[in-house]
């Protein structure tokens, strides 16, 4: 793959990014929109987007607010939504930990579940790379999907209402999801840890603020590691 | 109605929160070595959570209150295939797409 090392990092990761801007742009429209429909002004609206920057959190705030939940509670519940915000967090950390502070701090503004995704992907799959190339990567992966997650939520601000249900923007997250998991199934661990997260994930769906999400997590990564263990254990690890 | 203070204060709060959540241990725990063990299970992170968090939306989407639906069901499906097959997340992005407004135009 020559083409790949030749690229800089950061036009490579400008490019790994791209396939995204499909997603964010119906996902920042509707949360443009739905803002908008709750009372929300524009200038409101695109402060909740930049300051918090989390989709599904914004959602989930967004809808408790409009029941006139506690404020308190609007936000345990956005950020047990967010958690996992805090796994990416420690699984990007042995491949950028060393970056200077400010980098690190950039980076973690602009943590998405996108960018965490095309990012470990790429180191997963090219150990060779500095500190330095990860981070211009990371920031060429989000350059795609940041802007363009601030200027459709003003797009969805100012269509308001206009965009009929019929559009299904609702489902733009979970086929992009799906999407970019489906390339990571490497070994059979990965395949087990989705499983059995997928599983729990049903399984615990009733449970309060979002932290079934973190309950499957959990259960998945240790099913991932434990095959991992078995499969180096009988020697068919590749 | 949202009281215009609750919503300030729920964006600032929520902001400084979710910055908090991603750089705890980016930051924090920085160029130290973390454990084996962790390590492992790190390794699953995006494989685990991102499937959990897509599979009730898949059973039981918000858009039908809930209730199963043939079109998004198989637009997932497709997706996956899709994306295990060719290994190509803008093919798989778009056939999950054709297939959801395929099958919304068919069945609706």
């Amino acid at each position: 793959m020559t083409t790949t090392t030749r690229k800089s990092p950061y036009r490579q990761g400008i490019i790994d990014g791209s396939p995204f801007i499909l997603v964010i742009i119906p996902f920042a429209t509707l949360f443009g929109v739905l803002a908008t429909e709750a009372g929300l002004n524009v200038f409101e609206t695109m402060a909740f987007s930049i300051v918090v920057i989390a989709g599904a959190a914004q959602f989930t705030a967004l809808q408790l607010m409009q029941e006139n939940v506690p404020t308190a509670i609007v936000l345990i519940s956005a950020l047990a939504v967010n958690l996992r915000m805090a796994m990416y967090s420690a699984s990007l950390t042995p491949y950028i930990g060393a970056a200077p502070l400010w980098q690190r701090a950039l980076c973690a503004y602009l943590t998405v579940d996108q960018s965490y995704v095309v990012g470990v992907a790429k180191f997963e799959r090219e150990p060779d790379m500095t500190v330095n190339q990860r981070v211009r990567y990371f920031l060429g992966a989000v350059t795609p999907i940041v802007p363009l997650w601030y200027l459709f939520t003003l797009v969805g601000a100012l269509l308001g209402a206009q965009v009929p249900d019929s559009w299904a923007l609702d489902f733009a997250i979970p086929i992009t999801f799906l999407a970019m998991i489906a390339p990571m199934f490497r070994t059979a661990a990965h395949v087990m840890a989705a499983l059995v997260a997928v599983i729990v994930g049903l399984l615990a769906a009733g449970v309060p603020y979002s932290l079934g999400l973190i309950i499957a997590g959990i259960a998945g990564m240790m099913a991932g590691a434990q095959t991992e263990v078995w499969l180096e254990r009988k020697g068919l690890k590749t | 109605m949202i009281e215009t203070g609750t919503l300030w204060t729920i964006i600032i709060l929520l902001g400084i929160g979710s910055f908090g959540l991603r750089f705890v241990f980016t930051g924090l725990v920085g160029e130290r070595a973390m454990p084996d063990w962790l390590l492992r299970h790190l390794r699953y992170t995006a494989v685990a959570i991102l499937p959990a968090l897509v599979a009730p939306q898949v059973v039981w989407p918000a858009a039908t209150d809930g209730v199963f639906d043939i079109p998004r069901a198989t637009a997932a499906a497709v997706t996956l295939a899709v994306g295990l097959l060719t290994k190509n997340v803008l093919m798989a992005v778009l056939s999950g797409a054709a297939t959801l407004y395929g099958l919304l135009y068919l069945l609706g």
